[in-house]
């Protein structure tokens, strides 16, 4: 075996398994498509990300341990993928031209949030979260974290997991999204705000119950 | 003195920029008497931390 790496917890015979498995790929495809999409509104672009990444995890399986670590070895090479593409394309669709959606979103929601007088309505104060240690490590947890990404109204998601999971910077962010710097922290606060009343209300007040 | 509103704003944009000397009094200062404000800051790193590890902690089922 080459490549050989203290981490390496499991031969590359066995990792090439883990494309043997159809329902693990499949659903491992599915949720690199949605988060592919919604960063490259184009989807079939999207689509060949997801494939390359695919692929080139496959082409070099042997560097990888764990299938426990798989998502996130191939997550980091799609993540890669798509920084390029949105470097390459500067913007196929800018987050400017997408719509707010549905739901409450921007003032509309501020107002829900808060009184006239700037402070929080009395039903919508933050609760204390529970510690997440014994929660959020499960598949429910992550569905439902899901379920509140695509929630999000378009741009606010797209701007969203560019900071949050692509880890993009603001003045890279701004560049290619063609938004101002204050525009854009503004649609992050409104995206917090949206994902953390969906968070609380959907999990962690579910919990205590 | 600031208000929950423009609180929760800096609580967020604190993550993404470098807030104000002046901006940094006025949130502590508010979130000194404001308990919704201080759980809803820190919310707002856990949020952080969960977005993180969102490609992470997504384990394939286990058999």
């Amino acid at each position: 075996m080459s490549n050989a790496n203290l981490s390496v917890e499991m031969d590359s015979s066995a990792a090439v398994n883990v494309f043997q498995d159809a329902v693990f790929i499949e659903e491992l495809r599915t949720q690199m498509l949605k988060f592919a999409k919604l960063q490259v509104r184009d989807n079939q672009l999207a689509e060949a990300a997801v494939q390359e990444a695919m692929f080139s995890a496959y082409q070099n399986i042997d560097r990888f341990a764990r299938q426990a670590a798989f998502k996130t070895w191939v997550f980091s090479i799609l993540k890669n993928k798509i920084i390029d593409l949105l470097r390459k394309e500067k913007r196929h669709t800018a987050a400017s031209q997408l719509e707010e959606g549905p739901n409450l979103s921007g003032e509309a929601l501020i107002e829900h949030l808060f009184e006239e007088n700037g402070h929080w309505q009395k039903d919508e104060r933050p609760k204390k979260w529970d510690q997440p240690e014994h929660g959020v490590e499960n598949e429910h947890f992550w569905r439902i974290f899901d379920a509140c990404l695509d929630a999000l109204p378009a741009k606010y998601g797209r701007l969203f997991m560019m900071r949050e999971f692509l880890e993009m910077d603001t003045p890279e962010i701004c560049h290619n999204e063609d938004v101002s710097v204050s525009s854009l922290n503004v649609t992050l606060y409104r995206a917090r705000l949206r994902l953390r009343e969906c968070l609380e209300d959907h999990w962690f007040q579910k919990e205590k119950s | 003195m600031i208000k929950c509103k423009q609180a929760t704003q800096m609580l967020s944009e604190k993550l993404d920029r470098t807030l104000s000397a002046k901006e940094k009094i006025n949130l502590a200062m508010h979130t000194a008497i404001c308990t919704p404000c201080r759980q809803f800051g820190k919310q707002m790193e856990t949020i952080r931390e969960l977005s993180k590890s969102y490609t992470k902690a997504k384990k394939p089922d286990e058999k």
